[in-house]
């Protein structure tokens, strides 16, 4: 159970309190309501090229990162499809200064130039250094556009192509900036040993003069449903054949969200799940095999990925995997393993409730689904599957022309 | 009300002082020590064992982390599988970990199922089977493992530094082949296990919100559990300076270089370690480092670069490491000479010393924040002896080492010419 006190500024700044007197480290979480599904098809990956002109400095303060590690602070910020996240964790008597320093990159940013080369030049290297320089590196820069058509989760976070990257200009910089980066399309979470009346008088002093940007309309082209199977076949300089498959899920809000992730875990979860244990364990099919969620805003992708056993044709790999998917969908789960994901989700919880950044970036992701109170949902929400909804939501999921398959052969 | 002024940065208060309790210790009847650190509000708890059991001590490669992975698959009385459904039902989590010197099986666990998962934990640690099927089971998977990462340039600079170093045959020098994996045979590992994993090479971490009678069920659990280390720790072998310290290690269609740099040092009980690591924190340990500042922030070579000191029992070593374009390998590996150059010709300024320092202590509180954290903490002073007393002589340290003596650091141990360069790429 996470405590929390919320207000919302006039200019629309959402602000979550948590207390927790246990610790002397105070974290800061600012969520904008922006990311990759955003951009412009011919502009991709500028969402996170912007997260690192961030740091480029703002307004009144030349550089970013310098004050805050003067204060014994350390920050970072990640962007995915739907958001783009920062946060610090800082010495609890130097709190203010976060305020200071995330309230002025809201204000407004220096724009400089040379940040935009350098760190145009430092992404295209995080593109090589994660996409291309790896084995098996380019799976999503493959899956993606297979299944989705219209749908912009069809490219990476990272872009579709570094020439998307080169084109960025000054001009696309302020006009995201001026679009996105307002207080009311931000969320901030402030979790330590705070109080509320203190955070809400920092929150008015930093933030409160801010103005608000425009109300977004956001109007994304909705992924029609998939009705044929879809397959690539790709041949790479990797060691070993792999075999990657994705199906249409539901939305994060939706009511099927907790069944299906349960649905993941069954197959995936720990080393007693069903895919380790039979087609790892067992057949020896797989060197390794993941099914996971990606868990998007909007309608996301179930995933089965898998390196083959050398030797192992694809053909027999991909049986497998669709054996297991027909039992899920046939066989009611037996009460004692539904039990157990549900006892796993449940510890899980409870220990990522360790950590105070957890706390906050937790709360701030909960509010931009809702409500932050359903991060102490969650527990119950997961309890109230039950094997029929298992079932049901498997054959709703896993139907053949809802798959797309990347087969990706070692040359 | 006033005009808020923004060029005005609220102020800072430094970190000053950070008290950790000393654990409590207690002993178990065949005299393992326990340590508790009873820090948590959440009803959960780590129980870490630590056994000196690294790959050190290993007569053959690859014995030390087959063994310590192999506690989990099967005991005389339950099977791998069994063990497994028995920990994920419970919710709790098993971890086996080895490195170069010591071999670690932790359980994380709710309270509430204590007493149906600390029993699987001391199955594993007391009475593993070594199971044949398992074992070529994990030798498969694990050559693949393997060979894909190969396939990484980061991966490759890290295994053929250490053998550079180090020198071939150096027990932290040694690096294992694909053929190695067809080496290690069931019986290697039980005695690995019988020698290693025993009594009187153990000790054990407890973290979390410690339950009553805590040490009562692990006692009793770990009756009969004795044995002694053999005294043998491996004598240490010279380093073999090599002539050519500059290597460079071809990856075909390479978009990327990794690059590795540094040489052996020594470790944490060396009273120049801690001044070390200031000097290493200014040089590429922050973000806002001097590597970092110059050839991600300026130059834009890199997504990221670091350099780092790690402690090992018997030695120690300094490295630095980065990915960058092929296309600027040299210059990046330039930039690098160039600011170790700066650090041994200049003194470092009094503002960025003194950011350095803050950063420093604050970075230390986030360390320690938290049960587990301390626990973490803890573990890598245990190893060497020390307690948390260090971390007093660490504070001070830290706060006052002058400009001058960052300087002479740089000057005695960042010799560029005792320095290893070793590039991996097209």
């Amino acid at each position: 159970m996470i405590n929390f006190e919320k207000f919302t500024l006039d200019n629309g700044l959402r602000v979550i309190v948590h207390k927790d007197k246990s610790t002397q480290i105070v974290a800061m979480n600012l969520l904008y309501d922006v990311g990759a599904r955003d951009e412009d098809p011919d502009r991709t990956g500028f969402a996170h090229l912007f997260e690192h002109l961030m740091f480029g400095g703002s307004v009144n303060i030349p550089k970013y990162d310098t004050p805050l590690e003067e204060a014994g602070g350390e920050n970072n910020a990640f962007t995915n499809n739907d958001i783009t996240n920062y946060y610090l964790t800082i010495p609890r008597q130097n709190l203010e200064l976060a305020f200071w320093l995330e309230s002025d990159r809201m204000l407004d940013l220096a724009f400089s130039a040379k940040s935009l080369e350098v760190q145009r030049n430092v992404v295209i290297e995080e593109f090589k250094q994660s996409y291309l320089n790896q084995p098996y590196g380019d799976v999503w820069l493959l899956l993606r556009p297979m299944a989705y058509k219209v749908h912009p989760y069809l490219w990476a976070t990272i872009g579709k192509d570094i020439s998307h990257i080169e084109k960025a200009t000054m001009q696309d910089v302020k006009d995201f900036y001026k679009k996105y980066y307002n207080p009311n399309n931000a969320i901030l979470t402030v979790a330590g040993d705070v109080s509320t009346d203190e955070i809400h008088r920092l929150s008015e002093k930093w933030f409160g003069p801010i103005e608000p940007g425009m109300i977004l309309n956001r109007n994304l082209p909705k992924e029609p449903r998939q009705t044929e199977v879809r397959s690539l076949k790709v041949e790479r300089d990797v060691p070993f054949d792999a075999l990657y498959k994705t199906y249409h899920m539901c939305a994060r809000n939706h009511d099927a969200y907790h069944t299906t992730d349960l649905i993941s875990d069954i197959l995936s979860n720990g080393d007693s799940s069903r895919l380790f244990n039979r087609l790892v364990k067992e057949k020896n099919i797989f060197s390794d095999i993941h099914a996971y969620i990606s868990g998007d805003r909007d309608e996301g992708l179930f995933v089965f990925s898998g390196k083959l056993v050398k030797g192992v044709r694809m053909e027999d790999a991909e049986k497998a995997i669709n054996t297991e998917i027909d039992i899920i969908k046939n066989d009611l789960v037996a009460q004692d393993e539904l039990e157990k994901v549900k006892n796993k989700i449940e510890s899980t919880l409870e220990f990522s409730e360790i950590s105070v950044l957890n706390k906050a970036m937790n709360l701030s992701y909960s509010e931009l689904l809702g409500d932050a109170d359903l991060i102490n949902q969650e527990k119950d929400l997961y309890a109230a599957v039950t094997r029929e909804s298992v079932r049901e939501t498997a054959n709703e999921i896993f139907r053949e022309d809802n798959s797309s398959t990347l087969y990706y052969f070692s040359n | 009300m006033t005009q808020l002024n923004r060029h005005i940065q609220p102020n800072i208060n430094l970190v000053d002082r950070i008290s950790l309790d000393k654990p409590e210790v207690q002993t178990l009847d065949n005299d393992i020590p326990v340590y508790l650190i009873n820090t948590s509000e959440q009803d959960l708890v780590k129980i870490e064992f630590i056994f000196t059991a690294g790959s050190w001590f290993e007569p053959k490669k690859l014995v030390a982390s087959f063994t310590n992975r192999m506690l989990k698959e099967g005991t005389s009385s339950m099977s791998s599988a069994k063990i497994a459904d028995l920990i994920d039902y419970y919710g709790a989590h098993l971890e086996t970990n080895s490195d170069k010197d010591m071999g670690y099986v932790a359980l994380y666990s709710l309270n509430k199922h204590l007493h149906k998962t600390l029993p699987v934990l001391a199955e594993i640690i007391r009475d593993p089977v070594f199971d044949q099927k398992e074992l070529e089971t994990l030798r498969q998977n694990r050559r693949q493992n393997f060979l894909v990462n190969n396939e990484k340039v980061r991966y490759l600079a890290r295994r053929k530094f250490n053998e550079l170093i180090f020198g071939e045959g150096h027990p932290y020098g040694k690096v294992f082949n694909e053929s190695d994996f067809d080496q290690i045979s069931q019986d290697d590992l039980v005695s690995f296990h019988k020698n290693r994993y025993n009594a009187g090479n153990c000790k054990v971490i407890v973290s979390g919100k410690i339950p009553a009678g805590f040490v009562h069920l692990l006692n009793d659990l770990f009756t009969g559990f004795n044995g002694q280390a053999p005294d043998h720790q491996g004598t240490i072998p010279r380093q073999t300076e090599l002539e050519d310290k500059k290597t460079h290690f071809v990856k075909k269609n390479a978009v990327q270089s990794a690059i590795r740099m540094g040489k052996v040092l020594f470790n944490k009980t060396h009273p120049d370690y801690v001044k070390l690591k200031v000097m290493n924190t200014i040089l590429g340990g922050y973000f806002g480092s001097r590597l970092m500042s110059n050839i991600r922030e300026d130059k834009g070579y890199t997504y990221g670069i670091g350099s780092a000191i790690v402690s090992l029992h018997h030695s120690g070593y300094f490295f630095i490491t980065s990915e960058v374009g092929s296309d600027v390998t040299q210059e990046a590996v330039h930039e690098i000479y160039y600011e170790i150059d700066q650090l041994r010709q200049h003194k470092v300024s009094a503002q960025e010393l003194d950011l350095v320092k803050n950063y420093m202590l604050g970075s230390f509180l986030r360390s320690v924040d938290g049960s587990f954290a301390q626990a973490d903490n803890f573990k890598s002073l245990l190893e060497y002896g020390l307690d948390f007393t260090y971390f007093d002589n660490y504070i001070e340290v830290v706060k006052a080492i002058s400009r001058e003596e960052i300087l002479t650091l740089a000057q005695q141990y960042l010799d560029p010419e005792s320095l290893s360069l070793l590039t991996v790429g097209k």
